[in-house]
C-alpha cells in the first residue's frame, strides 16, 4: 500500500456510560490515498465526525477514548505519538477545515494574523516571507484582494469567504492530508458550490489527499473519488463514487441513495381547478416589512434592513407553493408576516378575503383555525416540560374545544401521522428528530386549518427521516385538502413537495411558476444559478 | 426526574448539607417544646460556662444561650425564607414581564432594578429598617427590597432566550393569549436557574438579618443569632462562647444551603461538572 496517506486500522471509540451506545466507532478500517478525495457519509450520530477528530486526536478525552486500533500516517502510529510529534503533524502535515468558520476562527484576532500564526508556529520564515505566503494561499483559494483582506476580521466577510480564509490556513503548509468536516454545510446552495469547485480544483493542483466527512449524497457526486459508508458507528460499505451511488450494495446504502429527493418536479398532482383560483385562500399582495435595528434610548440613527420588499403571491384551495431563496432571502420572514409573528410595514395579507396584515393578535385569533404553522427545529418546537397529548390539544383548547374531546382527537392525530396514541402521555425528550417533528405536524392540524405554513419543516432532519415527513406530509395534504406554503432553500425538496414554486432573493420573488416549468426552462439568472449550483445534480438525473 | 434525586442525594455535601438543614429546620419547628426556657428569661447568675448547669452556658443577663439559639433559629429561617420568598416572587413578576413585552416596557423595569442596584445593599437595609421601625415584619420588607433585582435579572435572561424558542410561536400561532404563554410555557423553563438563585438568596438573607440584628436593628421581641452576637461581643475574651456558639451556627447555616444551591446546580446540570 505505497500510495495510502493515512491508513485506520481496527479503530473503536469508546463513549461515556450515559450515551445510547457503547462505541461511537466500531472497528473502523480506512485508508486514504495519495491524491484522492475520500468522502465519509452517514446521517447524524453515524461517529463520522468522531472518527475524523480521533485522526487528530481532538476527541473530548477521558469522556469519548479510543479503545482500540491504530491510525498510521507516514509508517507511525498517531495515537501513540508524544504530544510534541502531534503538534507538528496537526497543521503542517495533517490540517482541518471546521463545519462552521464563525466559529472555528478567532473573532478578536485578524484573518492574515491567524493566518500568520500557522505558518509561523510550523516553519521558521521571515515575517516577510510569512507575509507573503499568506498572500500566496490567499490569492490560492480566490480571495479578492487578498493584501487588503489581511487585515480584516472574520466578522468582515462573508459565509464563504470565511471558509475560503480555513481552507487557506489549511492549504499554508502544502498538507499530505486535509481533514473538511462538513465544510459546506453552513453556507448556502450557491456558495457551496463555488466551495466545492475550489477544494476539487486546489486538490487537483496540489495533490493534497482530502477526507471529507458530509451527509449529504449530493455533495458526495460532486466531489468524491471514493466513498464510505457508515451506520451506527460501522463502517457498512466504500467503493468508488459511482459505483457506491449508481449501484449501491449494503441495504443502508440503498436506502440512503433512494431516500435523496430527486431533482424532477413531481406531476401527476391535479392543478387547483380554475374554480378555486378565482378566489384564492391566500393572497398576499404588495407585502414589505422593514427592520429597524433597535437603538435603545440613547442610539441616535437607526440601522434599516429590508427583508421583504413588496411580495405578492397567491394560494389557492389545494394547492401548494414552494418559497424557495438562500438564507437573508427574507423568505422565512414572510411567513411570519402572514401568520401573524411579525406585523408587516405596508401591504395586504388576503386570508379568504379578510385583510389580516394589521390585525393585532386578539383580532388575528378567530384566523387561527384557518392557518397553521409547522416549524423548523423539532427540538424547540416543542415545550420540554409539557406531555405529548397537551402539546397537541392546545391549540383546540384555546379554540373553544372541551377539553377531553382535544384529547381524544389528540390521540387519534397521533395514530395519524403514525405515532402511537399512548405517546401522548409522554414528553418530547423521550422521542427522536422524526417523531417530533411528526408530533408538530399533529399539532399544525389539530385545529383542523385550511392552510399550513410550513417553515424548513424537513432541514433538521436525517435524509431517511426527511423522506418519511416529506411523504407523511404529501398524504396528509390530500387527505385533508390542505393548501401549503412550504419554505425551503432545498431545491430536491421544493420539486419533490410542491406544484407551484416561487424563486426568493433579497426580499422579492424573482421568478414564479409551475414548478416543472422553472426546473425545465428558468428564466431568471439567478433562478439558473440556484438550479446549476444543486450539488449532485448530474448523478440524481443519471440515476432516474 | 429520578435520576436528578439520585444526582441530588449522591453527593456527599449536599447529603451532609441536607441533614444540617433538615435538624436546623426541625429545632426551628419545634423550639417551644426543645428550649427549656424563655429566651429572654433569666434563668441563672451571668457568664456560668458550658457543660455546667446549662449545656451552652448563659449570657451577660443570665439568660440561657441554647434557648436562644434554638429560638434565634426559628427567627432567621423565617425572616430568610419570608424575605427569599418575597423577592422571588416580585423578581420574578418584573424579570418575567420585562423579559416577554420586551421595548419600552422592559426598559423602564430594567432602570427601576438597575437604581436599586447601585444603592449598597446593606446600607439600603439599615435605611429601610430605621424608617419601619425595627420588627420582624420591617426585616422582611427591608431584606426582600435589596434581594428582588437579581432574581428579576436571572429570570429576565431566561424568558427572553425562550420566547425565542419555536415552541413558544407555535403557542401565540395556536391563538393562546400572553398570560397563560407566560405562565404555561415560559416560566416552567425558567425555573432551574431560578431555584438555583432563589437558594443562594436564602443565606444571603440570613446574613442580612443577622446583620441587622447585630447592629440592634433586628425585632427586639424575637431572638436572633445575630442579636446574641451582638449582645456578647464586649465579652469576646471572658466569655469567647456567646460569640462563638451563635457564629458557627450562623455560619454551617450559609455554608450548608450554599452546597445545597450548588447541588442542585450540578443536578440540573450534570454535564457542566463532568466535561
Amino acid at each position: 500500500m505505497s500510495d495510502s496517506v493515512l491508513a485506520i486500522e481496527n479503530l473503536t471509540v469508546a463513549l461515556p456510560p450515559w450515551a445510547d451506545r457503547a462505541h461511537a466507532v466500531d472497528n473502523v478500517a480506512l485508508e486514504v490515498r495519495r491524491r484522492e478525495i475520500l468522502c465519509v457519509v452517514g446521517e447524524s450520530g453515524s461517529g463520522k465526525s468522531v472518527m475524523a477528530k480521533s485522526i487528530l486526536r481532538l476527541l473530548p478525552e477521558p469522556h469519548v477514548r479510543v479503545t482500540a486500533g491504530r491510525i498510521l500516517y507516514g509508517g507511525e502510529n498517531l495515537l501513540t505519538l508524544p504530544l510534541s510529534g502531534m503538534r507538528a503533524i496537526r497543521g503542517g502535515r495533517i490540517a482541518m477545515i471546521f463545519q462552521e468558520p464563525m466559529v472555528a476562527l478567532n473573532p478578536l484576532m485578524t484573518v492574515g494574523r491567524q493566518t500568520d500564526e500557522i505558518v509561523e508556529v510550523h516553519t521558521s520564515l521571515t515575517p516577510a516571507a510569512r507575509r507573503q505566503r499568506v498572500i500566496e494561499v490567499f490569492a490560492d483559494v480566490r480571495l479578492p484582494e487578498p493584501e487588503q483582506l489581511l487585515k480584516s476580521y472574520p466578522h468582515e466577510l462573508s459565509g464563504g469567504q470565511r471558509q475560503r480564509v480555513m481552507i487557506a490556513m489549511a492549504l499554508a503548509l502544502e498538507p499530505a492530508l486535509i481533514i473538511a468536516d462538513e465544510p459546506t454545510t453552513a453556507l448556502d446552495v450557491t456558495t457551496q458550490a463555488q466551495i466545492l469547485r475550489l477544494l476539487k480544483e486546489l486538490q487537483a493542483r496540489h495533490g493534497t489527499a482530502i477526507l471529507f466527512i458530509t451527509h449529504d449524497f449530493g455533495v458526495v457526486a460532486e466531489i468524491a473519488d471514493r466513498v464510505a459508508v457508515m451506520q451506527q458507528g460501522k463502517l457498512v460499505e466504500t467503493g468508488e463514487t459511482a459505483e457506491v451511488l449508481l449501484r449501491p450494495q449494503h441495504a443502508y446504502t440503498q436506502a440512503l441513495v433512494a431516500a435523496v429527493p430527486s431533482l424532477n418536479p413531481r406531476r401527476g398532482v391535479p392543478r387547483p381547478s380554475a374554480a378555486a383560483c378565482e378566489r384564492p385562500l391566500l393572497a398576499v399582495a404588495g407585502l414589505s416589512k422593514t427592520y429597524a435595528g433597535r437603538g435603545g434610548v440613547f442610539a441616535l440613527a437607526r440601522r434599516r434592513v429590508p427583508a421583504v420588499a413588496g411580495v405578492s403571491l397567491e394560494i389557492g384551495k389545494g394547492g401548494s407553493l414552494a418559497l424557495v431563496g438562500e438564507s437573508g432571502s427574507g423568505k422565512s420572514t414572510l411567513a411570519r408576516c402572514i401568520v401573524g409573528l411579525e406585523r408587516a410595514d405596508h401591504g395586504a395579507i388576503l386570508l379568504e378575503g379578510h385583510d389580516v396584515a394589521q390585525l393585532s393578535r386578539a383580532r388575528l385569533r378567530p384566523f387561527r383555525k384557518v392557518l397553521q404553522m409547522i416549524f423548523q427545529d423539532p427540538f424547540a418546537s416543542l415545550n420540554p416540560r409539557w406531555r405529548v397529548g397537551d402539546i397537541i390539544a392546545q391549540g383546540p383548547i384555546v379554540n373553544g374545544t372541551p377539553r377531553r374531546k382535544a384529547h381524544a382527537e389528540a390521540g387519534e392525530l397521533l395514530r395519524l401521522v403514525g405515532l402511537d396514541p399512548k405517546a401522548a402521555n409522554r414528553y418530547p425528550h423521550e422521542f427522536s428528530g422524526g417523531q417530533r417533528q411528526r408530533i408538530g405536524i399533529a399539532r399544525a392540524l389539530a385545529v383542523k386549518p385550511k392552510l399550513i405554513i410550513a417553515d424548513e419543516p424537513v432541514s433538521a432532519l436525517d435524509v431517511s427521516v426527511q423522506k418519511q415527513v416529506l411523504e407523511l406530509l404529501d398524504q396528509l395534504r390530500r387527505a385533508f385538502e390542505l393548501s401549503m406554503l412550504f419554505i425551503t432553500h432545498d431545491l430536491r425538496v421544493a420539486a419533490h413537495v410542491c406544484e407551484e414554486i416561487a424563486v426568493m432573493k433579497d426580499g422579492t420573488i424573482v421568478e414564479r411558476g409551475a414548478t416543472a416549468d422553472v426546473f425545465a426552462a428558468p428564466k431568471h439568472d439567478y433562478t439558473k444559478a440556484l438550479l446549476a449550483a444543486v450539488p449532485g445534480r448530474d448523478w440524481t438525473r443519471a440515476g432516474q | 426526574m429520578q435520576s436528578f434525586w439520585r444526582r441530588f442525594f449522591g453527593n456527599p455535601r449536599v447529603l451532609l448539607s441536607m441533614l444540617w438543614l433538615g435538624f436546623i429546620v426541625g429545632v426551628a419547628a419545634g423550639a417551644p417544646l426543645l428550649a427549656p426556657t424563655s429566651p429572654f428569661a433569666i434563668v441563672a447568675k451571668p457568664f456560668s460556662p458550658p457543660f455546667g448547669e446549662f449545656l451552652l452556658g448563659t449570657d451577660s443577663l443570665g439568660r440561657n444561650l441554647l434557648a436562644g439559639l434554638i429560638y434565634g433559629a426559628r427567627t432567621s429561617l423565617l425572616i430568610a425564607i419570608l424575605a427569599t420568598l418575597a423577592a422571588v416572587a416580585f423578581g420574578t413578576c418584573v424579570g418575567a414581564v420585562a423579559g416577554f413585552y420586551g421595548g419600552l416596557v422592559d426598559d423602564l423595569l430594567m432602570r427601576i432594578s438597575e437604581f436599586f442596584q447601585t444603592i449598597p445593599s446593606f446600607i439600603f437595609a439599615i435605611v429601610l429598617v430605621a424608617i419601619l421601625a425595627p420588627s420582624g415584619m420591617s426585616l422582611v420588607i427591608a431584606i426582600a427590597t435589596v434581594s428582588w433585582p437579581p432574581i428579576a435579572r436571572v429570570v429576565r435572561g431566561e424568558v427572553l432566550t425562550i420566547k425565542a424558542r419555536e415552541f413558544v410561536q407555535a403557542a401565540i400561532v395556536a391563538g393562546q393569549r400572553d398570560m397563560p404563554i407566560l405562565v404555561g410555557q415560559v416560566l416552567p423553563n425558567a425555573l432551574s436557574p431560578l431555584i438555583v438563585t432563589g437558594s443562594l438568596l436564602v443565606a444571603n438573607a440570613i446574613l442580612i438579618e443577622s446583620a441587622l440584628s447585630f447592629l440592634g436593628l433586628g425585632a427586639p421581641d424575637l431572638m436572633s443569632w445575630g442579636f446574641q452576637i451582638g449582645a456578647g461581643r464586649a465579652f469576646l475574651r471572658d466569655a469567647w462562647w456567646l460569640v462563638t456558639v451563635p457564629g458557627v451556627a450562623i455560619l454551617l447555616t450559609v455554608l450548608a444551603i450554599n452546597l445545597v444551591g450548588e447541588g442542585v446546580n450540578d443536578a440540573l446540570n450534570p454535564r457542566l461538572r463532568d466535561l
